[in-house]
């Protein structure tokens, strides 16, 4: 572990800066939206002139642009993203409550494309060049191409409108008294579409790595040292030519969490999940800026999160991380 | 034998291009074959596919000619597609050389902006830069180049390093170049061919994040789009299911095509590179 903390330490210093450029990212955007939070409540409330004035000398809005980003940076420290208009509450708390629901949907997807898809990328991977191998290949090159949002309506289609077997959409059933188990089961069936909509893509994507990766171990000496020492061929797939493909998974397991971010927005959507994904169409769709810009910052700052994660994990799973580091 | 007929002996390639083909024929003839306003009502309200044969894909909610649509949507997927990857290619070209080139601040502060760029995910910036410009053709390109730039100055950066120390560029600086004529006139050029091998799949990423975002409705409302025919459909999803479904074919085959052909070319010059 402790071989890993100059690392830790490096990427933590270096995500305040991220985090900086990304904060200075939103506060331009937010500068040049058409109006700003006063016009937006006096839409929504109504008033005149002389308060429209009042209000922006109170929110600080009639401050140089430099002061306001300092504001904004300061309230910002203090976990303030502001109010947000459509909801008529801090939007740090509109966040918080929609957060969980799409960290469970991640959570879930990445399950299933990670699992699934590198178990199938070991099976293909595992004789290069035989029949399966080009067929998933292949297969997973046109799953690859599908858009997620559609193969969700599709899915919705055949299993919920067809077959009837899974519901529409929704995060669980509508004025259900449902505790413990039972919740967590119904849960869970609702969750089957949105997030088989979600994680196929990246399903592909892992299945394409480990084959690839695969294809690289088996010309590796070691692969052939231990075909020397008269292992089975299933031990040296397993023990030696998969494991060492596994790696660079990890490190896109971190580099996707940002793209499956994105793609939570079009799947909640599809399937009205009340997550933060949805939230961000919500956003949109009520001109409510602030808000989308929370939910943009919200996203920066998990999927900095995770990434620390996955080289932490990183330099438990591989010795050679930090070593270097370490003798430095 | 020539590299386009190597190019074509791979079945996969050969399909890829003859996908990609159909794609820019139906963009180049969309007008030819389907004048005027594809927006237009046509015929009766949800006819189905295959029924009635001047209609031969049938009609949505509106009675509008599914077919017609296809076609000036495949339109707009090529434009949106074709400029978004040209613009992030180049920003990103520009960023990688000038940060491998320049090294110290220049490098840390570009690499600093690139990472915050990777770490906001690429949707949601394109959704909020739409939302806030408005929509048209021109913003839609620029929202999605924003966040696909980055991939192309990682690969340009590292190509960069490994090129500044050779002889010519030091020949360069001794014949006394502008470091900026260096980078972009000696460097920039050796470093591409890497770069240029990532246009498929920001081709391809490009198209499917236009279709996501007019299927929410963000769009150039002036234009057919595939994602914006999808979202019309599923209004009528429990009765006429295909409204969404053909649209999303198009996407589908469209993405392959160009997955296919792009690994056939990156194939086909690997091997090139390998024989020479």
């Amino acid at each position: 572990m402790t071989r890993a903390l100059p690392l830790i330490r490096r990427r933590l210093v270096g995500s305040i800066f991220v985090l900086l450029i990304v904060v200075i990212g939103t506060f331009l955007l937010l500068e040049a939206a058409p109006g700003d939070a006063v016009d937006a409540y006096i839409v929504s409330t109504g008033g005149d002139a002389g308060m429209i004035e009042l209000l922006r000398h109170q929110w600080g809005l009639d401050q140089s642009e430099l002061t306001r980003l300092a504001n904004y940076l300061w309230a910002l420290l203090h976990l303030d993203l502001g109010q947000s208009v459509t909801f008529s509450r801090p939007i740090r708390d509109v966040i918080l409550e929609r957060l969980p629901t799409t960290l469970l949907l991640m959570v879930s997807a990445t399950a299933l494309s990670f699992g699934l898809g590198s178990a199938l990328g070991i099976y293909a991977g595992a004789r290069p060049g035989s029949f399966r191998d080009r067929f998933l290949s292949v297969g997973s090159l046109a799953l690859y191409a599908v858009p997620g949002f559609w193969l969700g309506l599709v899915l919705i289609v055949i299993f919920a409108v067809d077959l009837r077997w899974l519901p529409i959409g929704g995060i669980e059933s509508l004025a259900s008294d449902k505790t413990g188990l039972a919740r967590a089961a119904d849960i869970a069936v609702h969750l089957v579409l949105p997030v088989s909509a979600l994680g196929f893509i990246y399903l592909a994507l892992y299945l394409r790595m480990m084959r690839a990766g695969m294809a690289e171990a088996w010309r590796q000496d070691f692969v052939l040292a231990a075909r020397a020492r008269g292992l089975s061929r299933r031990r040296i797939v397993l023990a030696h030519v998969a494991r060492n493909a596994l790696l660079p998974l990890v490190t896109m397991l971190g580099l996707q969490s940002a793209q499956m971010l994105g793609g939570s927005v079009v799947i909640e959507s599809v399937f009205a999940v009340p997550g933060l994904g949805r939230l961000a169409q919500e956003a949109v769709a009520s001109r409510d800026t602030p808000l989308l810009l929370g939910i943009i910052l919200t996203s920066a700052v998990l999927v900095i999160a995770i990434n620390l994660a996955v080289d932490i994990a990183y330099a438990f799973l591989d010795p050679r991380v930090g070593a270097s580091e370490a003798g430095a | 034998m020539s590299p386009l007929r190597r190019f074509l002996r791979r079945p996969e390639a050969a399909a890829g291009a003859i996908i990609l083909g159909v794609l820019f024929a139906m963009a180049l003839f969309a007008s030819l074959l389907f004048p005027g306003d594809p927006q237009a009502i046509a015929g009766p309200a949800l006819l189905p596919p295959f029924q009635d044969w001047s209609l031969p894909l049938g009609t949505d909610r509106l009675g509008r000619d599914v077919l017609a649509e296809l076609f000036h949507g495949a339109r707009t997927s090529l434009a949106v597609g074709l400029g978004a990857a040209a613009a992030a290619l180049f920003i990103g070209a520009v960023v990688g050389t000038l940060a491998g080139f320049a090294g110290d601040l220049v490098d840390e502060v570009l690499m600093r902006i690139t990472d915050a760029f990777q770490t906001v995910p690429s949707f949601l910036l394109a959704l909020a830069f739409v939302s806030v410009v408005g929509p048209s053709l021109g913003v839609v390109v620029a929202a999605i180049a924003l966040g696909a730039w980055t991939g192309p100055a990682r690969v340009a950066r590292a190509e960069v390093l490994s090129i500044r120390e050779r002889d010519y560029v030091a020949g360069a600086r001794v014949i006394g170049m502008h470091p900026l004529a260096i980078a972009f006139r000696e460097v920039l050029p050796n470093a591409l061919p890497p770069v240029l091998a990532l246009s498929s799949v920001i081709v391809a990423a490009a198209i499917l994040t236009e279709a996501a975002l007019s299927f929410l409705g963000l769009g150039d409302p002036n234009r057919v789009t595939w994602g914006g025919m999808i979202a019309e459909g599923r209004t009528v999803l429990r009765t006429a299911p295909f409204l969404s479904i053909i649209p999303g074919i198009a996407l589908v085959l469209t993405v392959l095509g160009i997955y296919l052909a792009g690994e056939g070319v990156v194939e086909t010059t690997a091997v090139r590179r390998s024989l020479s």
